[in-house]
């Protein structure tokens, strides 16, 4: 096992290399710099000049990557132009909040999602099937964007049950219950859409194991419902499942972008879009970075425990 | 049955508890809170040292905790003493020499005087100063031609300048001229505009990344002490968002309301305030080269933009029709006698005929955002429109702002005939002067990317800008104004009215021309 994991780190470094790679180039790809946007409406280019000197960009392209990189490695990310304050803080800071919201998310999403998929396996062409199919092409069909500014307008603006944005109260906030009061709507609005996805495969992955022979010899032996349910399929349906959930928690966690942009959280994803729109190189590509790792790490836990759970894998 | 039975037990625990749950969580939201302002803004703050940032969102928390040499008098884009009481110009107008107020302390103790004033221009001019690092300093080119200053004595700071500048006064009212204690800078050294200490009436509590800034009203302050305990400002960058949440009581105020957005606040509940701002939106026409080379083309073209129609019902009436390159707001500067161009097709017809250009094909430079480009995507549509019903056929290319910036900025020149583009300014020179003058030329530095150049008013131009006394310089500015209105290098279309709107609890709340957002009147109960 640990074998295994090794050679997943490893596997690992290439792709991160690449993404550094990738990030950078797009950065000085792409048309517009900071100097402009700092600049606006007065960026002659005697002023663009100044600015690049003082913002260390007048130097030969391949320079600046390795000079960023070599930094990278010494977890120096740089300086955010546009926020003033070393990249590093900035993204711990809002990372932390991607991580309240997208994972509430997912934890929304795990829950009930396979308890929909097995309710509706369970029972399927029942009414509870019907209820629950309805409900996730629903779910599904709705861009979370939409379905967060709907929320915000019925019970926001018009029920005043909830705050409509931001992550805490501006005076007599900062407990657990204000978190929560905040968190609730963009929490469900993201988890629509995975719920759905999670609650389909479950589905699909419970009917597969339902229809084999052992479970049929399971409820011939007399083993109540439940239990076949819940210790016989379900265990053996995880398998499937798991891969699904692991999809979900990326979808989640890039799905937060539009979160986070209605109802003002103060994620990462709320960070890139405005730092994309500046123009600061260092805080995009050191929030991109820090994204995919996490990322990928995420996805090597996912195939750990699957083949934890389904030891063929590693083979 | 039984599994039956306890899935209905189960269920019914569920959902007690998550109503539960939810009427704890929801019965306890409240109103902002008596005596604190909270004030939505539209982006989180780069930085709260005046001298490093450059976005009016920036300047609008800035002006309540710094206070500057001279400031724009209430109501108005006029300068008029704050920290220095007087103030004398020299003959030549290259020595403005400034008598302080006594008695004044930053926020962390440090006495206001004639030293401090000179810390802070050298820190922002002078490359070999020791504070020099704490930057950049985006408009620190507002003060170029300052060649020195000088700490006369305690309470008299002298600037001498490379040249007669006459924008030196508004300049300095502008943010940018905005005063720091030299101990907080020599304290936290790049981290200053984290740790923001002014003299106003209002002083910084904390700054939590987006969430809000926070200030308190300043009890030493040496004017009339504010009239709210604390002011919150929210950063809240969508603008459905921020209007949401003035619709739910979680601000107290918002600005920058979009047209769209208006109809929604005409109740009793809250006010909408406007102003109109020192803001020209235009279409730089390209005089160098296509059908626009023919002075003709480029009138006719501003017969045939109905701008009323586009204030109107593009803009829901967030701007006004603009008659010439100076905007209003400068009211002393401003040519009262100049009428706009009237929507006249049949006349932009007849012109293009005498042209012998009918029907000729237009590249046309939109951008999809930008800071005062109001709605230009639309815009740009609409133009295209009135365009085509007097035979021109226009091609619109859309680009981001910043490749907007970098397109139009080098100039029009065989990529273009025509583009968007907006201004806002604090002083009637600035924008003729980087966008008219023959010198302003893209090549030249400048930013006239249609190439317009006429002798005359590159002559006004430079003598305005030389001139000392306020009368002889609108006299030119008027002037100018009449010829370039007449030589329509530009098709002057809008003056952008700056809105906000705030709850029935507060109260004494007016926009500045300067789109500074004074707070220190504001009460709110």
């Amino acid at each position: 096992m640990a074998a295994y994991i090794l050679k997943r780190l490893i596997s690992a470094i290439p792709v991160l290399f690449g993404i550094t790679l990738i990030v950078f180039l797009i950065m000085a790809m792409i048309p517009g710099d900071p100097a402009t946007a700092i600049l606006g409406a007065y960026a002659t280019p005697e002023n663009v000049a100044k600015i690049n000197r003082d913002l260390g960009l007048d130097a030969p392209l391949f320079q600046r990557y390795f000079i960023w990189l070599g930094n990278l490695f010494t977890g120096d990310l740089g300086r955010s132009y546009s926020l003033n304050r070393p990249v590093l803080h900035e993204i711990i800071e809002r990372f932390h909040a991607t991580l309240v919201l997208a994972g509430s998310s997912f934890v929304l999403c795990a829950v009930f999602g396979i308890l929909a998929g097995v309710v509706s396996a369970a029972r399927q062409y029942g009414w509870a099937d019907k209820a629950i199919t309805f409900t996730v092409l629903i779910g599904i069909s709705i861009p979370s964007f939409f379905l967060g500014m709907v929320m915000i307008l019925v019970f926001a603006v018009r029920l005043r049950w909830f705050p409509v944005s931001g992550m805490y109260a501006i005076y007599g906030g900062g407990d657990i219950l204000d978190l929560l009061r905040h968190l609730i709507m963009p929490a469900l609005a993201l988890a629509a859409v995975a719920t759905g996805v999670v609650a389909r495969m479950s589905r699909s992955a419970m009917l597969e194991v339902l229809r084999q022979d052992y479970i049929r010899t399971a409820r011939a032996k007399g083993v109540k419902e439940r239990k076949v349910i819940l210790g016989h399929a379900l265990s053996s349906a995880m398998v499937n499942i798991i891969p699904v959930l692991g999809i979900q928690a990326g979808f989640v966690l890039s799905g937060a972008v539009y979160i986070e942009m209605v109802f003002q959280w103060p994620g990462i994803g709320r960070m890139l879009v405005d730092a994309i729109l500046k123009r600061d190189i260092l805080l995009v590509q050191g929030g991109v970075v820090f994204v995919a790792a996490c990322y990928v790490l995420f996805n090597i836990v996912v195939d750990v425990v699957q083949s934890l759970l389904d030891p063929r894998i590693k083979s | 049955m039984q599994i039956i039975k306890t899935t209905c037990r189960a269920f019914v625990a569920v959902s007690m508890t998550v109503l539960g749950l939810f009427s704890t969580l929801s019965s306890t939201h409240a109103q902002t809170p008596a005596d604190v302002l909270v004030v939505g803004q539209i982006a989180e703050p780069k930085s709260l040292d005046p001298a490093a940032v450059t976005a009016v969102n920036d300047f609008r928390i800035l002006v309540n905790i710094y206070e500057g040499l001279v400031r724009y008098k209430p109501g108005t884009l006029e300068v008029a003493p704050a920290l220095a009481e007087s103030w004398e110009i020299s003959e030549d107008g290259t020595e403005y020499t400034f008598r302080l107020r006594e008695g004044i302390s930053f926020h962390d103790g440090a006495p206001f005087n004639a030293e401090a004033v000179k810390f802070n221009f050298d820190r922002m001019l002078n490359e070999d100063h020791p504070y020099h690092k704490t930057g950049p300093f985006p408009l620190a080119f507002f003060f170029s031609a300052v060649q020195k200053t000088t700490a006369v004595d305690a309470l008299t700071v002298k600037f001498s300048l490379n040249e007669p500048y006459a924008p030196f006064l508004s300049n300095l009212a502008y943010p940018t001229g905005l005063l720091v204690s030299p101990e907080a800078v020599k304290e936290h050294g790049e981290d200053v505009g984290r740790h923001p200490t002014g003299t106003g009436p209002f002083k910084f509590v904390e700054w939590i990344s987006n969430e809000r800034v926070v200030v308190d009203r300043n009890d030493e302050y040496w004017g009339e002490a504010a009239g709210v305990n604390a002011v919150v400002f929210r950063p809240i960058t969508d603008a459905n968002t921020r209007v949401a949440e003035m619709l739910a009581g979680g601000i107290d105020m918002m600005v920058e309301v979009p047209p769209t957005a208006l109809s929604q606040f005409q109740s009793d509940e809250f006010t909408i305030k406007e102003q109109a701002g020192p803001h020209v939106w235009f279409l730089i026409l390209n005089a160098k080269e296509g059908p626009f080379a023919d002075k003709r083309v480029r009138q006719a073209a501003n017969y045939a933009i109905n701008k009323e129609a586009l204030v109107n019902d593009v803009l829901e009436g967030t701007a006004a029709v603009a008659a010439g390159p100076t905007p209003p707001a400068f009211a002393w500067a401003y040519n009262k006698e100049l009428a706009p161009y009237p929507y006249d097709p049949e006349k932009a017809k007849a012109l293009l005929a005498e042209a012998g250009v009918e029907g000729a094909e237009l590249t046309f430079f939109v951008t999809e955002g930008g800071s005062g480009m109001l709605d230009p995507v639309s815009m740009g549509t609409a133009i295209q429109a009135d365009l085509a019903a007097v035979g021109l056929d226009v091609k619109i290319e859309t680009y981001e702002w910043n490749t907007f910036l970098g397109e139009v900025n080098p100039g029009l020149e065989g990529k273009a005939d025509l583009a968007e583009m907006a201004w806002m300014t604090n002083d009637p020179d600035t924008l003729p002067y980087l966008a008219l003058r023959t010198d302003a030329w893209p090549e030249k530095g400048g930013f006239n990317s249609g190439y317009y150049s006429n002798v005359k008013v590159d002559e006004l131009l430079e003598q305005a800008r030389t001139s000392t006394s306020q009368d002889e310089r609108a006299k030119l500015y008027r002037e100018m104004q009449s010829i370039v209105q007449e030589d329509a290098p530009w098709v002057f279309v809008a003056n952008w009215k700056q809105n906000a709107v705030t709850n029935d609890r507060v109260k004494s709340f007016d926009l500045e021309p300067s789109f500074l957002l004074h707070l220190q009147n504001v009460t709110k109960n």
